[in-house]
């Protein structure tokens, strides 16, 4: 096929009716732009919401939850082997929360492949005292490094310093809530009353933001060591080990996996966090429903032109067969000019979508809860673009297909004749 | 045998809509190469339909029929649009030109077509046949602003631009007026004389039907005389 000749046919076809092309383009134009600015806008937000969640939270927990005994001492009983037990009121046992020899745990933990890293992490239960006043609330031990390193610690701290905790002996960082409930700012001295009733002064060195406001009233970050010497605990004193994992799909088998080698429980974020996972692939169906709908709306603007198209250049069609232009030829002609409509206009739709996207990500978008966030949120995922460019290219093609195999069914004669 | 240069073995030919009539009954003739034939006959007797069947466009008949000795029965439409690039120049009673191009780009396009030459070349040669027709100054006005008689020229040239074995004209004169049809008999005439160029024209101009060698006569789907 001579390709230099139908592409300058189709050019003159294209010319000959270019307020109608240029229409269809921008239709193209117009959809694609669309197409990118919500779907940037929509995962931007999708992944600043889970993130919200889902940055913080360790995607497998390795803890001991106070539980009865699965196994009653009945059921081990050789002499009620064969008889089915009823047994009532069954207590939880006074176990340990610290998890059983943690070194060994941490060290194989961090020997095996899958996994990105993991934190250490000690809770436990407190009041802060304001004078009269005590509130309940949580300690979290931790160790800075890694929980900047895994989860972003620091992007939640909205005064004074994080590495304090580390480096200041005694020291804690409050959740900001808690701390306008306490009246206290930082440097202050808070009194922490734990729950065997030892009293301790600690200085808080900076205040956290999550964005769950019923979270942080109760929060309080001090370093692994400060917790052990607040619960009394000798320091391989571990309740948790947060591990992220190098592909989060596997975290369900391998908390599985972790819990019956180290006889810990273990819980995967996806058991968690169910809710976050279904939210944002919903969002995100539903904009790609609507992104793929406004193609498919711009696709049926190019069957519109080329049919009328077709239609006006019937004579030139036959006088093209007439002279020797196989069908082939013909169809060519026109699915160059859909293609030429789909490119041209997805082209400057992706370079559109990406202005647009990048308008979006400049407005100003302050909120209390997310202190990290100034602006909207958006995603300039590549992926995005790829498929806005696939998608133009198809619906485009679609789209030129049909007119285009009308056309090159076109009977010369009966053209010819009708004459 | 090797002189000929279109052939018809006994073709018949149906319209089946509305009803079945069989508009062609049992056509059978031969075209000797620089041979000027023109078929004659009142509107309705056919003739059109059998030119538009000798040309490969109709392919819907019974019976056979060869160019260059070759059966184009049972060809595919790619292989077909290839013989009527390269053996057939058509012309018609209206002009169809592209408007969109220019007169010179209007005579290019089958030759573009075939590729047989360079682009360069078939400009040229393009150029010559305009020349040939008294009409190379027209060469880059744009079809839509020509009169008829030029573009009826512009489609002969377009018809010579490949060297086709033979052409075929479908009333050429039909819708021009008495000067340009003159211009057009001499063109005809030139061709067949100084070109030795096979014709074969249908119309029901006598004057057009006298310059050729041999006259067909059709009525009612049949040659009565030839």
């Amino acid at each position: 096929m001579n390709y230099k000749l139908i592409i300058s046919i189709a050019k003159s076809l294209l010319l000959a009716r270019w307020r109608q092309t240029m229409v269809a383009a921008i239709g193209v134009t117009f959809s694609i732009t669309m197409f990118i600015a919500l779907l940037s806008f929509m995962t931007g937000l999708n992944d600043l919401l889970d993130g919200l969640i889902l940055n913080r939270t360790p995607h497998i927990r390795l803890f001991n939850e106070i539980k009865p005994k699965e196994i009653q001492p009945i059921s081990i009983a050789d002499n009620y082997k064969n008889h089915y037990h009823f047994i009532s009121s069954i207590k939880s046992e006074n176990g340990r929360q610290d998890i059983y020899n943690s070194a060994a745990v941490i060290k194989a933990v961090n020997e095996d492949t899958r996994v990105l890293g993991l934190a250490p992490k000690i809770t436990t239960q407190v009041f802060y005292n304001d004078g009269t006043v005590d509130i309940t609330g949580i300690v979290n031990g931790i160790d800075v490094d890694e929980e900047n390193k895994l989860f972003h610690f620091s992007d939640y701290i909205i005064g004074g310093n994080t590495m304090d905790i580390k480096n200041i002996p005694n020291s804690i960082i409050l959740g900001k809530p808690l701390a306008e409930k306490l009246h206290i700012a930082i440097g202050d001295i808070v009194q922490v009353i734990t729950v065997k009733s030892d009293r301790f002064s600690l200085k808080v060195v900076g205040l956290f933001q999550s964005g769950v406001r019923e979270f942080d009233k109760t929060q309080g970050f001090a370093s692994i060591s400060t917790t052990q010497k607040l619960m009394g605990k000798a320091n391989n004193y571990l309740t948790d080990i947060q591990i992220k994992l190098k592909d989060i799909n596997e975290a369900p088998a391998i908390a599985k996996e972790y819990a019956e080698k180290f006889g810990t429980d273990a819980e995967d974020i996806q058991t968690a966090n169910a809710q976050f996972e279904t939210g944002s692939f919903i969002r995100t169906l539903i904009s790609y429903a609507v992104g793929i709908t406004l193609l498919i709306v711009a696709g049926f603007g190019i069957y519109n032109i080329l049919n009328m198209l077709i239609y006006e250049k019937m004579d030139s069609i036959a006088i093209l067969k007439a002279t020797g232009f196989s069908g082939k030829d013909v169809k060519a002609v026109f699915i160059f000019i859909a293609l030429t409509i789909g490119i041209s206009g997805g082209t400057l739709g992706l370079v559109l979508g990406f202005s647009l996207a990048n308008i979006i990500d400049q407005v100003p978008f302050n909120t209390a809860s997310i202190p990290t966030v100034t602006t909207y949120p958006v995603n300039y995922d590549l992926n995005i673009y790829l498929i806005a460019a696939l998608f133009s290219l198809i619906t485009t093609y679609l789209a030129g297909l049909l007119p285009a195999r009308k056309a090159s069914k076109v009977d010369p004669v009966v053209i010819i004749r009708g004459k | 045998m090797d002189n000929i240069i279109l052939e018809a073995k006994h073709i018949n030919k149906y319209f089946h809509d509305p009803v079945g009539i069989k508009v062609l009954n049992d056509i059978t003739f031969k075209i000797m190469k620089e041979e000027f034939v023109s078929v004659i006959g009142k509107s309705g007797c056919g003739k059109s339909t059998l030119l538009y069947i000798l040309s490969t466009m109709d392919t819907d008949f019974e019976g056979d029929l060869l160019i260059d000795n070759v059966s184009l029965v049972d060809k595919k439409d790619k292989q077909l649009a290839q013989i009527r690039n390269k053996k057939i120049g058509f012309i018609f009673q209206f002009h169809y030109l592209l408007n969109e191009f220019s007169v010179l780009q209007n005579v290019m396009l089958p030759g573009l077509k075939l590729a047989e030459f360079s682009e360069k070349e078939i400009e040229q040669r393009a150029m010559e046949k305009l020349a040939m027709l008294d009409i190379k100054q027209l060469a880059s006005k744009r079809a839509n602003q020509l009169s008829g008689g030029e573009k009826q020229r512009v489609a002969i040239a377009r018809a010579l631009i490949n060297d086709p074995d033979i052409i075929m004209g479908d009333e050429p004169t039909g819708n021009l007026d008495k000067k340009n049809r003159e211009i057009v008999f001499d063109i005809f005439k030139r061709l067949a004389q100084e070109f030795h160029q096979s014709l074969l024209i249908v119309t029901h101009d006598t004057t057009l039907a006298e310059i050729a060698n041999r006259t067909i006569e059709m009525e009612d789907g049949r040659i009565i005389k030839q």
